[in-house]
């Protein structure tokens, strides 16, 4: 039901680079570190364009890796700004089985109401979330090993509960004509709705982090978390708000996921935890935090969407497609670094002077 | 007298069975600078975490304006118009200069129903209090800090302290990684604020750029304040020699004198 057989490219890398701010000055803009990015993901379309042939660029074939893209991107925009501020969530790819089961098993098995099961899904995500903040703060513990704890107690969780509580680990949910339409239809027949909600994202958390104080206050945590508290940037706030977007957002593609297909699965999902990580890194976001924009972010999510479903449209195997992920990944990590340089080192009368 | 803005008496500091300060007593006025100066780990840095709130004493007064204080926290200490600079200045490399000047403290302004980051603003005020300090190459506050050199990067900083309300500004060796030019265009920033009132508090080891902009002196030798001594009181030669510890030196160079003889080297002394 996600992407396909291939999820285990590994991330080693530490990424780089994004923007400043809004509205640069046109000189400017072909400084901007999302150039790599947007260099990277014209690349692959070509590619793709070219060997695909004609089902690739119809409707059909964009709906393909829209559809993959849009679900990553939900998960990825939320990632990112936690990557930016200096975590990381692995725990999303426990979240959307989690998330699937909970609006299957209540809304599905128990045949409660479909709001039911989908706020209880949202909630729990928020719930997971807060708790991996909490975790996160309290015994500074670096996230990366708090969120592998949750990603796994989430996912034993969610199996055991869904064996006791149905007795199977594959839930049939049927939802009403609503929540089809809102949550998990297609229009056209091809295009997901959830690109809408992706769309929507992008918007908010665009927002957030270009014009909202409080992207000032992610960039400047990803940046040095202590100056950040001294400055008086309330940072453990900012830390579990940011771990409860992330898991809100698994969660919410977890539960559209679930009304789409009309079931959920115990395994589904384990791909998003570094196919999430692997669009962000793409899109320019340091892994060290500090650094990063949400146009970068669409633009690798559209990169590893592309790539991922345009290998069908090829003549080539598509055990092909990891490898060239992980090409990408290393090429689009070096090239974002040469452009976080020359982003560095970017000056308006290029006038160089002694140190 | 008036009294000091900043008055410290009998501070003393251990951590767990260590001794780190005994009975350390400062005063500093407005408008003037205070160098505290001391060779490696005589203390210094424990006294500006002290001051800058991120230790709290074992025992000793702290006074600001003849009023005891105790801070909490570094950000109650920066409420008390106590601001500190590290040696490198700006700590966030990759936020561009307006962001990373009001980090905490964004101006906003309306946009519709939303309240929104004024980044105009914010890039005018930035570049506008680094023009006032004489760093004149900076005109786009988008530009990263990460591109600015060390000396315009202490002097964001200070840009900074000076533009939220700073009384008393300290500065931790801001010149120790600067190179000749930089270095004094750094003391003249401090000097600069030193004419707006502020009381600076300038930690170095280095004695000429102590001399240059001091107007008071305190020695500290093992986390105790060996002298304190206003402007013109004692030569360079003996404030080094206290800042090493006094008879040490004077061994110290014998022992180079007789190495350089024997080796047949040309001299070539400590820094400074």
């Amino acid at each position: 039901m996600t992407s396909q057989a291939h999820d285990q490219p590994a991330v080693v890398a530490t990424a780089p680079s994004a923007p400043h701010s809004s509205m640069p000055s046109l000189g400017s803009l072909v400084r901007r570190p999302e150039v790599g990015s947007l260099i990277g993901m014209v690349a692959v379309l070509v590619f793709f364009s070219i060997f695909g042939g004609a089902n690739f660029m119809s409707a059909g074939g964009a709906a393909s890796w829209l559809n993959v893209a849009s679900e990553l991107g939900i998960i990825a925009l939320p990632v990112g700004l936690l990557m930016i501020a200096g975590h990381l969530d692995l725990s999303v790819g426990s979240m959307v089985p989690a998330s699937s089961m909970t609006i299957a098993i209540l809304s599905g098995h128990y045949d409660l109401p479909i709001i039911v099961g989908i706020l209880a899904a949202l909630g729990l995500g928020l719930a997971v979330g807060f708790i991996n903040g909490v975790l996160v703060i309290r015994t500074k513990v670096p996230s990366f090993v708090v969120t592998l704890a949750t990603l796994f107690a989430l996912a034993g969780l969610t199996l055991g509960l869904s064996i006791i509580l149905s007795g199977s680990t594959s839930v049939a949910l049927k939802s009403g004509p609503i929540a089809k339409l809102v949550f998990g239809d297609y229009l056209g027949g091809k295009f997901q709705v959830t690109l809408f909600w992706w769309i929507a994202i992008v918007l908010i958390v665009g927002f957030i982090l270009n014009f909202s104080r409080f992207g000032n206050w992610i960039l400047a945590m990803g940046g040095d978390a202590v100056s950040a508290r001294n400055a008086g940037i309330p940072t453990d706030r900012v830390t579990i708000a940011l771990f409860m977007s992330s898991s809100l957002c698994a969660a919410f593609v977890g539960m559209s996921q679930a009304i789409l297909y009309n079931s959920a699965q115990v395994a589904a999902g384990q791909s998003f935890i570094f196919n999430s990580i692997i669009a962000v890194v793409i899109g320019g976001v340091l892994l060290t935090g500090g650094y990063g924009s949400v146009v970068g972010i669409v633009l690798g999510t559209l990169t590893f969407a592309i790539v991922n479903q345009g290998i069908f449209y090829t003549g080539f195997d598509a055990n092909w497609a990891s490898l060239i992920i992980g090409v990408l990944l290393l090429a689009a990590v070096l090239m974002n670094n040469t452009f976080r340089t020359m982003a560095l080192t970017y000056s308006p009368r290029t006038k160089t002077r002694a140190r | 007298m008036t009294t000091p803005l900043l008055r410290l008496t009998g501070i003393n500091k251990s951590f767990g069975p260590i001794d780190v300060l005994h009975d350390i007593s400062l005063e500093v006025n407005r408008g003037e600078v205070l160098c505290l100066l001391g060779d490696n780990g005589a203390g210094k840095s424990t006294l500006i975490k002290i001051l800058s709130g991120v230790h709290k004493p074992t025992s000793g007064r702290m006074e600001m304006d003849g009023k005891s204080v105790e801070f909490g926290s570094p950000r109650d200490a920066s409420d008390h118009g106590i601001a500190t600079v590290h040696q490198f200045g700006g700590t966030f490399p990759l936020m561009s200069i307006g962001r990373s000047f009001f980090v905490g403290a964004e101006p906003t302004r309306r946009w519709g129903p939303l309240t929104i980051y004024d980044r105009k603003r914010a890039n005018e005020i930035a570049v506008t209090e680094m023009r006032q300090l004489g760093i004149t190459r900076i005109d786009d506050g988008d530009r990263l800090v990460g591109g600015l050199s060390g000396g315009e990067r202490q002097a964001l900083a200070i840009a900074r302290a000076v533009h939220f309300g700073a009384s008393v500004l300290i500065l931790d060796e801001p010149t120790a990684a600067l190179g000749v030019k930089e270095a004094a265009h750094v003391l003249r920033i401090v000097l600069q604020a030193r004419r707006k009132g502020i009381a600076v508090i300038f930690i170095t080891h280095n004695v000429v750029h102590a001399l240059t902009v001091g107007d008071h002196f305190a020695v500290l030798i093992r986390g105790s304040k060996a002298a304190d001594f206003r402007k013109g009181e004692k030569s360079r030669e003996a404030i080094t020699d206290l800042m090493a510890g006094g008879e040490q030196m004077a061994e110290l160079e014998a022992e180079i004198e007789s190495f350089s003889a024997t080796n047949d080297a040309p001299r070539d002394g400590a820094h400074a």
